[in-house]
């Protein structure tokens, strides 16, 4: 029997029907689009209830995606982190190279059975666009993939795959020029083409169902390390730590663990250059409740409820909202969230690197950062649990100027100067 | 301090005495100067518009196409702030005595506090909000704040909406009804969709509130089609397109807005 790779919430605790969690969420967008939301939900919840819907979509997961990814422990890299027991959920070894196809798989699903013959998303890394273009090459689909015009130069590798995969991929030039704007231009093309066209929205953010409904698909990440690692250790990790940008790997680690009160739930914002406004994305650190993409949750903004400016070295967190069930988490107490800086986080990176074999995505490379700061809190009895969300291939150009790897390089990288590619925080920005 | 609700009533009644459509413009505040804006605003209604529009510009307008971004990102790095959009409602409502809506996202008005914002936009002479990403099921807090400032609450309904949401969302707002005339931002089209009669007809089974048409309509030939089935005819990227186009020449610009202006609302005339 193999294992269950959909697992859904069942509890029911949250969201409400009207998709709130608390006192975030719910559905805030345009009349144009409410029914082709409300069709999304209906047929969501359709699926949940449909063995068939589950079988297929476990098939896909196993043979195609190569569930269940695996969990390695990371002893060498383990000892920066005050001696604690380090373990890492492979989402970098499913196919694409991220989690992100665990939703796009299941949204992709429910593409074809609502009839709809077109998707669009958007991506900030490109992990969520790649994985998207893979889904729809293997089901026929169109596909078109917003994309800030600065992460296609940050992100170029990935904009090739995107393109080799049959997508077609709009360079976005509006506002930020980064995710926030990329997702801006999908809802605009969403509004206009709702007949045929499903948006495949890559983060647990957005108007209600999306949320719950990328969770519910995200959930297999949490349920699988929760018994990889009883299984391999005997016990619940101390934490569970992984990078937050919309918060989708987050929250498919973190909601196994939820009603296990003794695993710290640690998400990992990107902090950037440092605390001033344009100089991070730290929104649950910083921010405060507003509504941005379809949500109430905590956005980065000003006095006036615009959206400010952020920064990221990572493109995957370069992000001024959140999705509001970490809001929701957040509030409650239930899980944490702390700010990793670019410096800290590609240290982490090369560590991870040089002592494990492992090239960790910039993105999660942030929850890395994380671990060794959570490690050393609790010791050498610790045992903490981090989302490896993607790999790094995409980051290589980044890193390799952060580092100075590239030989004509060399001067500037022995320097150790900040080489960020995108060099100027907030450029392009509005305010 | 008249009735926002009761103003807007006004003149969508007075144009119907004359048998014809209400010409209601709309443009950006702070748009192409804090100064400039409120004059071209005035433009409008001395061009022919009976009702104005005012735009709340935000860093996200999900709901606008690149001509109006555009306006809004010249508002925005203008430094544009909330008191200088309630200052541009409140000198245009005093030189042109016209109804003065606020149309804006819900963010801006969500974070300034809706009890707040609709005492301020009442206090400025203000008529109401248009509040496109705000749907009904979400629009209780604002409905109750504008009513309790006599202030309208127009929903945008589009031709996707059924006729069970449409009796929801017309009996939730006042003022008039915004029918989209076809799914998609706003932005100047070669065509108004058929698909706008069609919803204004469905509307107005289930509602006596006026039926106003908005999106894509930028020349008089399409006001004029428009306003032969609906009670007002909205333009707004036509509008901005012309003071984009006159550069740093206000006055040409002004000049340019009047005309349109004037032509729109003649075509609407001879129907």
């Amino acid at each position: 029997m193999a294992p269950a790779f959909f697992v859904p919430d069942r509890t029911g605790r949250v969201p409400s029907a009207e998709g709130y969690f608390g006192a975030f969420g719910g559905r805030f967008i345009p009349e144009a689009l409410v029914a082709a939301v409300e069709e999304v939900a209906v047929e969501f919840d359709k699926a949940k209830d449909d063995p068939s819907f589950a079988a297929e979509l476990g098939e896909l997961l196993r043979h195609y995606t190569g569930r269940p990814s695996a969990m390695t422990e990371v002893p060498r890299f383990a000892r920066q982190a005050g001696g604690a027991r380090v373990f890492l959920k492979r989402e970098d070894l499913n196919h694409t190279g991220s989690h992100k196809i665990n939703n796009v798989l299941g949204q992709a699903l429910l593409t074809k059975r609502m009839g709809k013959t077109r998707v669009i998303a958007e991506t900030g890394a490109g992990q969520h666009g790649v994985a998207t273009a893979t889904a729809c090459a293997l089901f026929g689909l169109d596909c078109t993939i917003y994309m800030g015009e600065i992460d296609t130069r940050r992100q170029a590798l990935n904009v090739a795959r995107m393109r080799i995969l049959g997508a077609e991929v709009i360079a976005v030039a509006s506002g930020s020029r980064t995710l926030k704007d990329a997702i801006n231009e999908a809802f605009r093309d969403w509004v206009a083409n709702v007949d045929s066209t499903h948006y495949l929205f890559g983060t647990v953010a957005g108007p209600h169902p999306f949320p719950a409904m990328v969770r519910d698909l995200h959930r297999v990440i949490g349920v699988e390390a929760r018994g990889q690692l009883l299984e391999r250790v005997g016990r619940l990790p101390d934490a569970a730590v992984a990078c937050v940008g919309g918060g989708s790997n987050a929250i498919g680690l973190f909601h196994a663990f939820l009603d296990d009160p003794s695993v710290r739930l640690v998400g990992c914002e990107p902090g950037g250059l440092g605390p001033e406004e344009g100089r991070h994305a730290a929104t649950l650190s910083v921010g405060e409740p507003g509504i941005l993409h379809g949500s109430r949750s905590y956005v980065l903004q000003d006095e006036d409820g615009q959206i400010t400016d952020t920064y990221s070295i990572s493109a995957g967190l370069d992000y001024p909202g959140i999705g509001p069930e970490h809001a929701y988490l957040k509030d409650a107490g239930r899980a944490e969230y702390r700010a990793v800086t670019d410096d800290q986080a590609m240290q982490a990176l090369r560590l991870l690197a040089r002592t494990e074999g492992i090239i960790a995505a910039i993105e999660s490379a942030h929850a890395l950062a994380g671990a060794l700061d959570v490690g050393r809190e609790l010791g050498p009895d610790g045992v903490v649990l981090v989302n490896l969300s993607g790999r790094g291939d995409k980051d290589m150009d980044t890193a390799a100027r952060y580092f100075g790897l590239y030989d004509q390089d060399q001067a500037e990288g022995e320097a150790r100067g900040r080489t960020p590619d995108r060099v100027t925080p907030g450029e392009g920005n509005v305010r | 301090m008249t009735d926002g609700i009761a103003s807007l009533a006004g003149a969508l009644a007075q144009a119907r005495a004359q048998d014809r459509a209400a010409l209601i413009g709309y443009l950006p505040a702070g748009f192409p100067d804090l100064e400039s804006g409120i004059d071209a605003i005035a433009a409008l209604v001395e061009g022919g518009c009976d009702i104005v529009e005012v735009g709340l510009p935000h860093s996200d307008p999900v709901l606008d196409g690149p001509v109006i971004q555009a306006a809004d990102d010249i508002a925005l790095r203008g430094g544009l702030r909330i008191v200088d959009v309630l200052r541009t409602v409140r000198e245009v409502r005093d030189r042109t005595g016209a109804p003065v809506l606020c149309m804006t996202y819900w963010n801006p008005v969500d974070r300034y506090g809706a009890e707040r914002f609709a005492a301020d936009l009442a206090a400025a002479g203000g008529a109401g909000c248009i509040l496109p990403d705000l749907p009904v099921e979400e629009s209780l807090a604002w409905r109750t704040a504008a009513k309790a400032h006599g202030l309208a609450t127009v929903f945008v309904v589009a031709p996707s909406s059924q006729n069970e949401r449409l009796a929801t969302i017309t009996a939730a707002g006042s003022g008039f009804v915004y029918a989209a005339s076809l799914m998609g931002v706003t932005g100047a089209r070669a065509k108004v969709g058929a698909q706008a009669a069609d919803l204004v007809r469905r509307a107005r089974l289930l509602t006596d509130l006026p039926v106003c048409v908005g999106l894509g309509v930028s020349d008089a030939e399409q006001a004029a089609e428009v306003a032969a089935f609906a009670d007002g005819v909205i333009v707004g990227s036509a509008f901005v397109q012309c003071l984009l186009d006159a550069g740093t020449d206000t006055a040409a610009g002004l000049k340019a807005l009047r005309e349109l202006a004037g032509e729109l609302a003649t075509g609407m005339r001879r129907r």
